[in-house]
């Protein structure tokens, strides 16, 4: 306890503390806003019909999905550009970290130019009788799209942050680029790794600009929760609010799994 | 008459010298006065913002400020409190949730009606003919969703037809159809009529006979909580009046 004459520095002004209050406030009052809107009365039957669960069970799987392929892709990327120097790196970093900044819209009209039926790949790939669009995978490219760029800058920053100094000594003692990679580099940013996939998710999860733009909407195949969300919107508010919450849940889940993982300090980079 | 025109033109010569704030007197002696928001459905975009345009033209002393969306977005605005003083809906049923919530002023007008059209990409790849090719195995068909009007209105013309669909994507706007249509990604799609003809050479149209078993009809009201009541009044008379029929006609809208 502090006396009264003791003055405790806090290091924060009270007018920053009160302007800090007023904009958790403007976050957290709209959650607050559709809480009171939730029919609890209907709610369990609400979000158990079959075309919600259908849709939580393929926003689930997709999203699953999409942050394997993250992690597959990203973590490679994500070293090649911590650790190598190469001209236009900047440049290029710039670029992959492009869908962070893009209206996902936008996204979903370039892979539709992309992996469309008419697209620069899609048109191959339609005469191989491979069609991408309407199909599940039309959703999971949009969700790895957009989220892979926040496995990337978060184990990048996880690696600069950590420096080579292991592993230069791991390479003098005869260690080869594999074996460092795999024994120190890599163990180093595990938590950065794990916070980084688990953000992934949660963009995944919340995608909706690029499927709607990409990947269409039908029941089982294509329309994810926040496709579900926006339909159910147009008929029955109620289930539209329920899911909403549903999801809300699932993001607090996956947000304080991220701070478990012990990398926030990593995560300032991307937040 | 001609000297309110150089009282005129000496008020617009000193604005613009002087930058004052010159407030021109109005030419006619129109009654009508003030500003309103019209809410309509997203299909009446190119129609309504014609028309509100020729409104302001006859009624100088009137501004017409346009929010188009969804209608049942329009309406859940409008019951939250949207400052709104005409909504014109795409289908009764959002029409009715309106005046269920007492918030119009005096009764819906019908003022155009809208039919489906099947809509194929330029050259019509997949050789849609009739409605019961959509049914082909493997034609990409996209609908929109049935809690949406244009999905309802498609499962009714497939149940009038005798036709199971099977579309590919069911979508939650009728724009969303056409997008899929006018980028190939599908075969076919059932739009309205005044899409097909909205999107120009995008796509091409093609009618059906069981289309007439889902006609959609647009009603419009002026609102309860219009600040400018008799403005809003004279809005909708004029969209249901013959102007607003010239216009609407010219889009492919039906007459109601």
């Amino acid at each position: 306890m502090t006396g009264p004459t003791a003055v405790r520095y806090a290091g924060v002004p009270r007018w920053v503390v009160a302007v800090a209050a007023l904009g958790a406030l403007f976050v957290l009052l709209p959650l607050a806003a559709m809480v009171t809107r939730v029919n609890w009365g209907q709610f369990v039957p609400l979000v158990t019909s079959e075309a919600s669960v259908s849709a939580l069970l393929l926003s689930l799987r997709t999203s699953l999905a999409a942050t394997a392929l993250c992690i597959v892709f990203g973590v490679p990327m994500a070293l090649v550009l911590a650790r190598s120097q190469f001209r236009g790196q900047k440049v290029l970093r710039s670029l992959v970290l492009l869908p962070l900044v893009l209206p996902p819209v936008v996204g979903g009209i370039a892979l539709l130019y992309t992996f469309g039926r008419r697209g620069l790949i899609g048109q191959s790939l339609d005469a191989f009788g491979v069609s991408i669009a309407f199909s599940t995978t039309a959703v999971v490219l949009a969700q790895t799209f957009v989220a892979l760029p926040f496995l990337v800058l978060s184990l990048e920053g996880a690696l600069r942050t950590v420096g080579t100094r292991y592993e230069a000594v791991g390479a003098t003692l005869g260690a080869g680029p594999t074996t460092v990679l795999r024994r120190i580099t890599m163990p180093l940013v595990l938590p950065a790794l794990v916070s980084g996939s688990v953000l992934s998710f949660a963009r995944a999860l919340g995608e909706f600009g690029a499927t709607l733009t990409f990947a269409g909407s039908l029941q089982g195949t294509t329309r994810t929760l926040p496709l579900e969300i926006y339909l159910q919107r147009e008929t029955s508010p109620d289930t539209a609010v329920a899911l909403s919450l549903l999801l809300v849940v699932v993001a607090v889940v996956v947000v304080s799994i991220a701070h478990q993982a012990g990398s926030t300090r990593y995560l300032r980079g991307v937040l | 008459m001609r000297r309110l025109g150089i009282v005129l033109v000496a008020v617009l010569a000193l604005s613009g010298c002087a930058a004052q704030p010159a407030t021109a007197p109005t030419a006619s002696a129109d009654a009508l006065e003030g500003s309103i928001t019209v809410f309509a459905a997203a299909s009446l975009t190119a129609t309504f913002t014609d028309l509100a345009a020729q409104f302001e033209a006859e009624h100088p002393g009137v501004t017409v400020d346009l929010n188009f969306a969804g209608s049942s977005d329009l309406v859940t605005q409008i019951t939250e409190g949207a400052p709104a003083d005409v909504f014109a809906s795409a289908d009764t049923k959002n029409m009715t949730k309106l005046t269920d919530a007492a918030l119009n002023a005096g009764d819906p007008v019908d003022f155009a009606t809208n039919v489906l059209e099947i809509a194929v990409p330029p050259g019509n790849p997949a050789g849609i003919e009739t409605f019961a090719d959509l049914a082909g195995p493997a034609v990409k068909l996209v609908t929109c969703a049935p809690a949406v009007p244009c999905g309802a209105a498609a499962v009714a013309v497939a149940k009038a037809a005798g036709v199971t669909l099977a579309p590919v994507s069911e979508e939650s706007a009728v724009t969303d159809v056409l997008g899929k249509v006018t980028s190939g990604e599908a075969d076919a799609g059932l739009v309205y009529v005044t899409d097909v003809i909205g999107a120009g050479d995008a796509v091409e149209g093609i009618e059906f006979d069981e289309a007439a078993e889902a006609v959609n009809t647009y009603p419009v009201v002026a609102l309860r909580d219009s600040a400018a009541p008799d403005v809003a009044a004279a809005f909708v008379a004029f969209v249901a009046g013959a102007a607003g029929q010239k216009v609407l006609a010219a889009a492919g809208f039906g007459a109601p």
